[in-house]
């Protein structure tokens, strides 16, 4: 919700990245006020989830140029784990399988990890796992998932709902979900979105990745921005979704072309 | 190739008969077959020189530092009391056989005499089984673990004396497992423990083979020498799983050689987990000598700093419709280095043998160092083999996840280590124990490379 006075949480400058000397972003602005649902479409391969690993600080890609500024910190001089720590939070499109790490155990220590490091209070292998079933029944989780690896063997909507219980877990101030609704079926997709929209709250933030209006429906977004080519080319509000999924992606190219090639 | 050249065939022979010479006077075993066996192998010990690099089957493994060293039997069993030794023990174990230096400690264990107890089960130093096992020894005590040419067995065989002797007699299924417990506690000591298990038809036992250390604290540093032999023989239908942990000092050495006999559709299941020693040297090797038998090896070797760790295995498909499994995995840190050369052979006739051999190695620095290789021998034609072996890092995504969730670079690459391993430990089917590695492990990953 677009709130009078919130605070800006991440304010994104001419950002431009590049992985293996191909540049990827070129020049993308993109803010982000807490209280705000935001949603990025865009076709693909135009740089999404670039977009979204480039903040978390995945060290294949590399920032050429631009400034991340994340609760007026310099985001990109933060290693990934203190990123994690200070409150952004990254829903994968492609979650890992981690073989031969127990979920419940890693769930409990990422937690236990970022709680210290927020000063508060870390729970025993006991309380945790009262605590995390009963964010596992928001999700509809069965528990039988903490007793396995990490995602692995998971099936695709599985992993999905691994990715938003973490979420629940770290509770953080931004959190950007990558293709959170792909695979999921649509009893699934209700039961995760009702999940995220707990836990949103006027002090934090999401970000939503998707090609589809079906998770918009019910993650009603307050804005939505169209990518291409590394950058937002068109930002409009919840209606803009609906008329990209009956026109398509053509016009808003055709447009953001057209005001660009206008004289000065 | 270092200095294997240093070590002479007549330097190593004599190194060989040196050892033997510090034997101890002990009483001579009144019957003449074991007098024999013993006087067989002190022969070949005379005729046997220590192997180096130029013999194949020692090609990567330099053990010249172990013939630099000189080591003599133990003259006096350190006395230990129940609390010193307390840590070692399993709780899911309710018969134990600890041996100090090699030198069997009756204090200290809780053997199983076979004749008092209903089910009959021997689990006792063969110094006592004897008494009224010896027949069902006989036949296989030296038979199965070959020594004509192997120096080390040589050694072994000819110091023989006290030995772990577990019988399970027919049908006859033991719910706890039984621990074989060897504790080093003396510097420039050589030990030769000595292991037999004998599962008669139909019968399952589970036997943990433990190696484990108690120095005084000032000899810490100090190195002490283990040369074992294990032979276990399974019987038609039995089933043994044989859980083999090897934790000595950092200085030490340790070789071992462990013959498995299969019996007809028999299942043997071995995890071992080599941690210590500066060189050790593991040699199993699994017969079929029936149909239908089925064995599964898993083994892991967590070496780090200036430790060698080899892993020798060869699992013989003599009889057909046999199965093989083996994971075997090193993690090697510092300039460790470790080696894994498993061979699988099917002989003619050994038809419809399904075998699959996998070995995954992480190498955490750029000095360790692995040689693997990987042997599969067929010589039968309805057959299904699979092998393969990977060498490499931990997994940049993977790391990168588990930051994006907060765990720190270091911490995440503790933690896949560890989980690296612990697929093997998982495997050990006996709680406390699990989680007594897993607990190693943790520590040993978390202070690595
Ligand atoms: N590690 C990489 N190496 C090489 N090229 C890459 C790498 N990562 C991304 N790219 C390229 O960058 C471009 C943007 O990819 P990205 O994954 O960000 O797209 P996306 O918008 O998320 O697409 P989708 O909707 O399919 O998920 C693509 O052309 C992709 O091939
Ligand atoms: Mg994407």
């Amino acid at each position: 919700m677009i709130y009078q006075d919130s605070k800006v949480l991440l304010e994104v400058r001419g950002l431009c990245a590049s992985v293996n000397g191909v540049e990827i972003l070129k020049d993308l602005d993109f803010t982000v006020k807490s209280g705000e649902v935001h949603a990025i479409m865009g076709l693909n391969g135009s740089g999404k989830s670039t977009f979204a690993k480039v903040l978390a600080g995945h060290p294949a890609y590399e920032v050429t140029s631009g400034s991340v500024l994340f609760e007026g910190q310099n985001l990109l001089a933060l290693k990934p784990e203190e990123r994690a720590r200070a409150g952004l939070f990254l829903a994968f499109q492609y979650p890992i399988e981690v073989p031969g790490v127990g979920n419940g155990q890693f769930l409990r220590l990422t937690y236990n990890t970022v709680q210290k490091q927020r000063g508060k209070e870390e729970l025993d292998p006991l309380e945790f796992d009262d605590f995390v079933r009963d964010k596992m029944k928001l999700l509809e989780m069965n528990p039988d998932f903490l007793d396995r690896s990490v995602n692995e063997g998971f099936s695709g909507g599985e992993k999905k709902r691994n990715e938003i219980l973490q979420m629940a877990l770290l509770e953080p101030r931004l959190a950007i979900l990558d293709e959170t609704d792909s695979g999921l079926d649509i009893d699934a997709l209700r039961v995760v979105a009702h999940g995220v929209n707990q836990l949103t709250t006027k002090d934090n933030a999401m970000v939503m990745v998707t090609h589809y209006q079906r998770l918009l429906n019910y993650i009603v977004p307050d804005y939505v921005h169209v990518m291409e080519a590394g950058r937002i080319i068109k930002t409009g509000g919840k209606a803009l979704a609906l008329e990209l999924e009956t026109r398509g992606y053509e016009w808003v190219s055709a447009e953001h072309q057209a005001a660009a090639s206008v004289p000065v | 190739m270092s200095d294997a050249t240093a070590l002479t065939p007549a330097i190593a022979g004599r190194y060989l008969e040196s050892l033997l010479a510090g034997q101890p006077q002990r009483a001579a075993s009144p019957l003449a077959w074991l007098k024999a066996l013993r006087a067989e192998a002190v022969e070949r010990v005379g005729a046997l020189r220590l192997p180096t690099t130029r013999d194949e089957e020692w090609r990567f493994t330099d053990i010249s530092l172990l013939g630099k060293t000189s080591f003599a039997s133990a003259l006096s069993a350190t006395y230990l009391e129940a609390a010193d030794v307390a840590p070692f023990y399993i709780e899911e174990a309710t018969t134990r056989l600890v041996f100090v230096d090699g030198i069997y400690a009756p204090e200290l264990s809780s053997p199983n005499a076979g004749s008092g107890t209903h089910s009959g089960v021997v689990v006792s130093n063969l110094t006592s089984a004897m008494a009224a096992h010896a027949a069902a020894i006989k036949p296989h005590l030296g038979r199965h673990a070959p020594f004509t040419n192997d120096a080390f067995a040589a050694q072994n065989t000819a110091f023989l004396h006290d030995a772990a002797v577990v019988i399970v007699p027919r049908d006859v299924s033991v719910a706890a497992p039984v621990h074989l417990l060897f504790i080093a506690t003396q510097k420039e000591v050589v030990s030769t423990p000595r292991c037999l298990v004998l599962a008669e038809a139909g019968s399952a036992v589970t036997v943990i083979e433990d190696y484990v250390v108690l120095y005084q604290p000032r000899w810490q540093e100090e190195a002490h020498f283990t040369n074992a032999v294990t032979e276990v023989v399974l019987a038609d239908n039995a089933h043994v799983t044989h859980i083999r942990v090897q934790r000595e000092g950092s200085k030490a050495f340790h070789i071992a050689n462990c013959a498995v006999s299969l019996g007809r559709a028999s299942n043997y299941q071995s995890v071992s987990v080599a941690l210590g020693a500066r060189l050790s040297r593991y040699n199993l090797n699994v017969m079929h000598t029936a149909e239908g038998a089925t064995c599964a090896l898993d083994g892991l070797a967590l070496i780090s700093g200036r430790q060698l760790a080899d892993t020798h295995s060869c699992i013989d498909h003599a009889q057909p419709h046999g199965t093989s499994r083996q994971l075997h995995k090193c993690i090697v840190g510092g300039s460790a280095h470790a080696v894994f050369n498993g061979k699988v052979m099917v002989r003619e006739g050994a038809q419809r043998t399904d075998a699959r051999q996998s070995n995954r190695n992480l190498l955490l620095t750029a000095k360790a160092h692995i040689d693997t290789k990987p042997q599969l021998e067929i010589f039968a034609s309805d057959v299904k083999c699979t092998h393969g072996a990977t060498v490499g890092q931990l997994d940049s995504e993977e790391v990168f996840y588990l930051q994006s969730r907060g765990l720190t670079d270091a911490a995440a690459r503790n933690l896949l280590t560890y989980a690296f391993g612990a697929e093997i430990i998982d495997r050990i089917p006996i709680a406390s124990l699990k989680q007594q590695l897993e607990q190693t492990v943790l520590e040993q990953t978390a202070s690595l490379p």
